[in-house]
């Protein structure tokens, strides 16, 4: 055994060296967190794209594949930013669960404070435990699929998800969470270090406003997931891929082009 | 309107007192119903007072001041601390619950010690000015101080250490070992003294830790609830930043 480890197990490590962790940590639970809930709202913009048709959500997808760089789709490319998602979570998830009422007597006293107080920003913290514990599931989860099958990331792949798999309620669920956690968690983020300098009721209304267009947002993309994945099972076609219409054409001008 | 009119009808307030006597083997926990009359610019502690003279004297509550400057009247008042000689009869409903501040030790009913948790977390954060004279030099004129600066000190000093703060806080009712918004303050007033030669290398170790400002989860019920309106949000994010920078340094 080291002498460190016989100075923390001593309870005399601060004694002999300031420890920097405990400032790094809280750096690194508001840093993943902001990152996390930024990163959430391109990823819905991008995943919304399939509202202005599949041609514009298939260009996403092959986009992120690198297609338009390389002229060749990488899913691969798609599972390495998965995979730091995916670390930034674990990381987050590991910072937070400090904070955790992590006893039932923990437990039952804060549900106490908030029932007594009626304190609109206490009681928010709690659903932002509830909504954070869920993603834990719900989160990893959809990272794994993602990481693992980033190749299925496709307009009628991505429907059939939805409707065929039956996964609309699984990601209904995450979409709650997520848009409830991250927008709380921005507004904490703020108020915790003083930066937006804006009043409480001003940075609440933004948030709000913000949580409210992603969700509507959120709910659209998923009923157009939906009717898709719909309509591509009752055309008996499940697990066959989308082909942009440009993209047919131009095969079969080359096609031609090659006979003659 | 006219002064024939009938006399003023006054409410009749209920008081709900949850009443317990450690001290006695004895007593339960239980809530004990007061009905009084309310009067004219009528306050909590002055309904108290009335009720431990008319109706039960063996009802247990501080006061000193009455005035809102010795922070002993503090108690959860329809579920939020505030002090009983500044909340007014009139600003609550019928219905009145009252209940001992939490987190700090009951001595029975509504009275609790907060000057025990008080003395303690002073002595934790060494909230006090921290000199290094070498000799008093009585004959010199003491250095001076811009007075913008000493109206910001003073401004958290205004702090009456009544432990509203401490009762309205999430993390300290999961966490007793939590500094406290009243502890926050008094660090950020001794940081602002340049009298106090102490530098947030030295702050650091004083609330460098999650017992400390990273326990801290934004909750701001002690902003909201404080009978003193201190600035604690801003304060407690100033401190954040600050200690924060320790950190990677």
């Amino acid at each position: 055994m080291s002498y460190e480890t016989i100075l923390i197990h001593a309870g005399l490590a601060e004694k002999s060296r300031k420890n920097r962790w405990p400032a790094r940590l809280d750096l690194l639970q508001s840093g993943t967190g902001l990152f996390l809930a930024l990163f959430m709202w391109l990823h819905m913009f991008f995943v919304a794209s399939i509202l202005l048709g599949k041609d514009v959500f298939w260009t996403v997808a092959r986009f992120f594949e690198g297609y338009f760089i390389f002229g060749k789709a990488y899913p691969g490319l798609v599972s390495c930013v998965v995979g730091f998602v995916l670390l930034a979570l674990a990381l987050h998830a590991l910072m937070a669960v400090r904070k955790f009422p992590i006893s039932y007597r923990q437990w039952r006293a804060i549900r106490a404070h908030a029932k007594m107080m009626r304190h609109a920003d206490s009681t928010l913290w709690i659903w932002q435990v509830y909504t954070g514990f869920l993603m834990f599931f719900l989160a990893s989860a959809h990272l794994y699929q993602m990481f693992f099958w980033p190749q299925d990331i496709d307009p009628y792949l991505s429907s059939d998800r939805m409707w065929s798999a039956g996964l609309w309620p699984f990601y209904l669920a995450l979409l709650l969470a997520v848009e409830l956690h991250g927008g709380i968690g921005l507004y904490r983020l703020a108020v915790k270090w003083g930066w937006p300098n804006a009043s409480r009721e001003a940075l609440k209304k933004v948030k709000w406003a913000l949580t409210g267009f992603f969700l509507v947002l959120g709910l659209l993309t998923l009923a157009a997931y939906i009717k898709i994945g719909y309509e591509h099972r009752a055309a008996d076609a499940v697990g066959g891929r989308y082909t942009p219409a440009w993209a047919l054409e131009k095969e079969g001008h080359t096609h031609r082009g090659d006979g003659q | 309107m006219s002064e024939n009119a009938a006399p003023q009808q006054y409410r009749h307030l209920r008081l709900n007192v949850l009443r317990y006597d450690p001290r006695n083997p004895a007593s339960k926990p239980h809530m004990q119903e007061y009905r009084i009359e309310e009067a004219d610019s009528m306050t909590l502690f002055i309904a108290l007072t009335e009720i431990r003279e008319h109706q039960d004297s063996t009802l247990q509550f501080d006061f000193v001041c009455r005035a809102g400057i010795c922070g002993r009247c503090a108690m959860m008042v329809n579920g939020r601390p505030r002090l009983a000689c500044r909340t007014l009869t009139r600003d609550l409903p019928d219905e009145i619950t009252l209940a001992p501040l939490p987190f700090f030790e009951l001595i029975a009913d509504l009275s609790v010690r907060t000057g025990k948790w008080m003395r303690g977390m002073s002595e934790r954060l060494q909230t006090w000015l921290h000199a290094q004279e070498r000799e008093v030099d009585l004959c010199r004129i003491e250095e001076r101080m811009d007075p913008d600066l000493a109206e910001q000190i003073y401004e958290l000093d205004r702090c009456i250490e009544c432990g509203c703060c401490v009762a309205a806080c999430g993390t300290a009712q999961m966490r007793q070992d939590f500094v406290g918004a009243v502890g926050f303050g008094k660090i950020a007033r001794f940081r602002l003294d340049p009298r106090d030669t102490r530098t947030d290398d030295d702050y650091y170790d004083l609330i460098g830790d999650d017992t400390g400002v990273f326990g801290c989860m934004s909750l701001l019920a002690c902003h909201d609830v404080c009978p003193k309106s201190l600035p604690l949000q801003t304060q407690i994010a100033f401190l954040r930043r600050k200690m924060a920078a320790q950190g990677l340094g």
